[in-house]
């Protein structure tokens, strides 16, 4: 067994001490779900640190037989695109586990179910990264809503089980339409040679242009569902504001990446032709996305659903830099992936304990907090300003690098991109105001500052937004060349700058 | 003249120890006094199970067209079918012997002082033992049958014996009775189907062997209309059996008006009989006329599949729920059928399996929801159940994800199977809309699980009776399979492969 195999199974382990354990010692139970979950991060780590950049392919590379009969496999294996991905989340579910420790007490069920949820949906998180097998990909894909629906319906608040179910039907769906798609490039491979979900094997098919085209959308339109792109979205809102704060982070930051990394996967390598047919009209998307979640985040009164509308207008720029398929483009996009984790986490895990201090998310209930409880007020302030991309800190470098890279091959999109980034000062500026500045609001008298625990939760994920964002340069190495990588197998080169240079 | 026809025993031998048991059943309702019938008929019934199927296993390498003078198959495929039914049977009998499901005296009218007497004096009702082992030797007779007067005969001995089970629910008399009534008449009406198709396909081949129909429309000078007419009527009769859209009208009420473990008996042993005999019909003797009837039998999958998940959505109580489901899953096992290469066969196969377990599973699951007057099988009832029973909650949640196709259930690697198989044939369509259906259909599987676990509970609800040890085990069977075959199916997978062999 490898390190990524023991990376990805050892939550389970987790999972299995936590069963034996009594429902009752609640603080036991959080001890160890938050223990497990520092080995995993420290054991991935160790294997990021001995990680080298494949020539070609994949790293830790592990295959056993699955079921036999249709060819499929265990099969792991990372590049730079997964393991960041899978590093962001082994470093999010230990904050998220210490800054939410209480948001698992007053739920449907048991502390206990709660964690097992939690690691449970840890392995599949770190699973879905480093599958490299499609149909393998395709059952963590889908197996990981089940948790997080639990975890909605089960631990949130308000219109819990009606969000979780909105949740689960759409990505279920999504699925599915993937699921024809999956089954119709196995029916190729198995044409053309011996049936194969190895994903690099598939990447050599030849598939004709209409045959590419119905199976590109059946792998995109889940995706962006996933991602949310719009039209696709409006499941999020609803989600984000019923989960806990420690759930919507995951949700927001690992889960909703899978839509924009199995993009880059498989969309890109394996359907190239269609790829650059659909481009075009997927940049609008993108465009529209990057506005209307802009516009909708500013009139929102819901603090919760402020941070979901804002993600969905930073997922906007995230398929921008996809599929404007240059080499700033895709670096940077994977790298907003990463920078978009953290500075959602920062949000949720500030606006989470903001809101269950003063026991209401609405946005004008808060007023005035930077007089009594300052730290807090600027955690939540710094990140505000990840998440409008201020310079220094790590946001900045992504979105810059991915209108950079769009720029190239679709000017006019970059040039109504960068509205977004206007339309970010706007709205996480209004909600500073209005929150943090300004006299103290009747009602917020009695809030207290950040305690240890919590400070010891949010320190990590501001170390990495402004530490990345100064010395991006370890991130971009790994990213690099997998970037490298897609290109080759797109066949594409970046285009010309033809002025201003 | 008068030559004696042949019989290779062994071979037959499972199907005659059923029978065999099923006539010591009566003979025990009729000799042995009340006391000692209940439990020596559930051991009896068990016993005969098993015995078949040791000696299922014991002939399993043994193919001939020739066990019984060329009407009697036995092949691979006609082994493993009758090997689930057994299993399933088992399992569903092990529900069936959980006794307060049945009433007294089926023949009284309801509410009548002859049927007040009956549950008065403590009556239990044994002869759904021996009706369930002749129903299952017909079951094993039918996916097997080579010649269509045999083909016939199964039916009729398979239906027989369920027509007179559905009317026996203790509980909510009038209804039991009426879905009884409306299930033989409108069975009857297609046994007649089921006739007169034959007596085309006699008339225009001069045959009544599966074998010989199958290719006299290369050598026969009659007008292939007969032989349309004849395939037609027969497959309506068939489809009737499967509960495919638009045969499908009997099976919500019948669902709803038998005694639940008859009705997890019925969804999954008579499903997995009537698509052994579909799959034997239409991969041997109909194969040449493909052409013909595929477009056909297409149309009737995708309309089945669209219509029973849209109209599972607007029910309310969980067995027409599972009702609507069952249709739902014909019509995906037809898209089974009509893929007609061997992956398609392969993946019936274990989709009928997995399909089994996990509708024994829900029924008997369903059999434990009850209030003061019995059964519950309102939905609204059913609201925050998941707060008093867990476990209970949690195995119906599997067996509804399964229903649904969600990976690391046994359902998910069916429908995987069944729509790799039929892209594989080339018909898209068909995985098009089968992906759409399921969607829509895991709506309301979804529901379910919400109801279960997200509501709160009313005041007037329900609570899970502790379940007898029966029943505990078949449920627990049922959810091992459920999730080990979806998580390990190879298991299984590789006995499909080997077994999907046909003899003609």
């Amino acid at each position: 067994m490898n390190i990524l195999s023991i990376v990805t199974l050892f939550p389970l382990l987790g999972v299995v001490a936590l069963a034996f354990m009594p429902k009752t010692n609640t603080y036991q139970i959080k001890i160890v779900a938050l223990g497990i979950s520092i080995i995993t991060m420290l054991l991935s780590f160790v294997m990021a640190l001995k990680y080298k950049s494949p020539a070609s392919g994949f790293s830790y590379v592990t295959s056993h037989p699955w079921v036999s009969s249709f060819h499929i496999n265990y099969a792991l294996g990372i590049d730079g695109l997964a393991l960041v991905l899978i590093l962001l989340t082994t470093v999010l579910v230990p904050i998220v586990v210490l800054g939410g420790w209480n948001e698992s007490e007053g739920g449907r069920w048991s502390v206990k179910t709660f964690y097992m949820l939690i690691l449970v949906l840890e392995t599949f998180m770190i699973g879905v990264f480093a599958a490299t097998d499609v149909f393998l990909f395709y059952v963590i894909f889908e197996a990981m809503l089940v948790p997080v629906y639990f975890l909605i319906g089960g631990f949130g608040t308000g219109e819990r089980a009606a969000a979780a179910l909105k949740f689960l039907l759409y990505s279920l769906f999504g699925g599915l339409l993937m699921l024809a798609a999956v089954i119709g490039i196995y029916i190729i491979s198995a044409e053309q040679a011996i049936g194969s979900f190895d994903v690099t094997a598939l990447s050599h098919l030849t598939i004709d242009h209409a045959t590419q085209n119905w199976l590109f959308l059946g792998f995109f339109i889940a995706f962006a569902i996933k991602a949310p792109l719009w039209p696709f979205h409006t499941w999020l809102p609803g989600a984000a504001k019923a989960a806990t704060p420690g759930t919507s982070i995951l949700l927001l930051g690992v889960l909703d990446k899978v839509g924009t990394y199995g993009m880059i996967r498989f969309c890109l390598t394996l359907f190239p032709d269609a790829t650059k047919t659909f481009a075009p009209y997927i940049i609008v998307l993108s465009v529209i996305s990057i506005i209307y979640g802009a516009f909708l985040a500013i009139g929102q009164k819901n603090l919760s659903s402020l941070i979901a509308f804002t993600s969905i207008s930073h997922f906007g720029f995230i398929t921008l830099g996809i599929f404007a398929y240059t080499s700033q483009g895709l670096t940077g996009a994977t790298f907003y992936m990463v920078n978009h984790g953290f500075s959602t986490a920062a949000l949720f895990l500030v606006g989470g304990w903001m809101i269950s201090r003063r026991k209401s998310a609405a946005i004008d209930d808060f007023g005035g907090l930077q007089r009594i409880t300052p730290v807090m007020a600027w955690t939540f302030f710094i990140a505000g300003l990840s998440a409008l991309a201020l310079p220094g800190l790590s946001s900045f470098v992504s979105e810059f690098l991915v209108l950079l890279g769009t720029f190239t091959r679709y000017p006019v999109a970059a040039i109504i991109g960068t509205l977004g980034i206007v339309l970010a000062a706007l709205y996480i500026l209004i909600l500073v105001q209005r929150t943090l500045h300004g006299p103290l609001k009747s009602g917020n008298e009695s809030m207290v500052d950040l305690n240890l625990r919590e400070k010891i939760a949010i320190a990590p994920v501001i170390a990495a937004l402004v530490i990345l964002g100064f010395y991006p340069k370890p991130a971009l190495h790994v990213i690099n060349p997998s970037t490298t990588s897609v290109m080759a197998q797109m066949n594409v080169i970046d285009p010309h700058v033809l002025a201003g240079k | 003249m008068f030559t004696m026809p042949t019989l290779n025993y062994a071979q037959l031998a499972p199907i005659l120890i059923v029978l065999g048991g099923a006539l010591l059943g009566v003979l025990v309702e009729a000799f042995l006094g009340k006391r000692q019938r209940g439990p020596v008929q559930v051991t009896l019934t068990l016993g005969t199970l098993v015995i078949s199927f040791a000696w299922l296993l014991h002939v399993k390498n043994d193919m001939s067209a020739t066990a019984a003078v060329g009407s009697v198959a036995t092949d691979g495929f006609g082994i493993f079918v009758q090997g689930a039914i057994l299993v399933l049977a088992f399992l569903a009998v092990l529900l069936i012997a959980d006794n307060d499901h049945f009433a007294p005296a089926a023949s009284a009218l309801p509410g009548s002082e002859e049927e007040a007497v009956a549950i008065s004096s403590g009556i239990r009702t044994t002869e759904v033992f021996p009706l369930t082992l002749f129903a299952v030797a017909g079951m094993m007779l039918f996916p097997v049958a080579s010649d269509f007067i045999t083909l016939f005969v199964a039916l009729e001995v398979l239906s027989l014996p369920l027509y007179i089970m559905t009317g026996l629910s203790r509980r909510r008399r009038l209804m039991s009775q009426e879905a009884a009534l409306k299930y033989f008449l409108l069975g009857a009406y297609s046994s007649a189907f089921f006739l007169f198709g034959i007596a085309f396909l006699y008339g225009y081949s001069g045959t009544l062997s599966l074998t010989d129909v199958g290719t006299a429309n290369i050598f026969s000078a009659g007008s292939p209309v007969f032989l349309y007419i004849g395939m037609v009527f027969l497959t309506i009769g068939l489809l009737f059996k499967v509960g495919a859209v638009p045969f499908h009208s009997w099976t919500p009420d019948v669902y709803q008006g038998a005694p639940t473990p008859i009705t997890g008996f019925m969804a999954a042993c008579t499903k997995i009989a009537a698509f052994g005999a579909l799959l034997r019909i239409f991969y041997g003797a109909f194969f040449l006329m493909q052409l013909q009837w595929k477009p056909f039998l297409t149309t009737i999958a995708i309309i089945t599949m669209v219509l029973g998940s849209i109209a599972a959505m607007t029910q309310r109580d969980i067995k027409r729920t599972l009702a609507y489901s069952s249709i739902t899953h014909a019509g995906f096992l037809l898209a089974g059928v009509v893929a007609l290469n061997k992956a398609g066969l392969a993946a019936s196969m274990f989709y009928l399996v997995a399909y089994g377990f996990t509708t024994v599973g829900a029924f008997g699951i369903v059999t434990l929801v009850r209030d003061s007057s019995g059964e519950v099988t309102d939905l609204s009832k059913w609201a925050g159940l998941a707060k008093k029973s867990p476990l209970v909650s949690v195995a119906m949640a599997l067996f509804l994800l399964s229903f649904g196709g969600v990976p690391m259930t046994s359902g998910f690697i069916s429908k995987f199977s069944i729509f790799t198989a039929a892209y594989q044939s080339g018909n898209i369509a068909i995985v098009v809309v089968g992906v759409l259906s399921s969607a829509i259909a895991l709506f309301f599987y979804l529901r379910v699980v919400l109801i279960l676990f997200f509501q709160e509970a009313p005041t007037d609800g329900v609570s899970v009776v502790i379940p007898s040890v029966m029943t505990r085990i078949a449920i627990g069977i049922c959810a091992v399979m459920t999730l080990v075959l979806g998580i390990y199916p190879n298991l299984l997978l590789n006995l499909v492969n080997t077994m999907a062999t046909l003899v003609h």
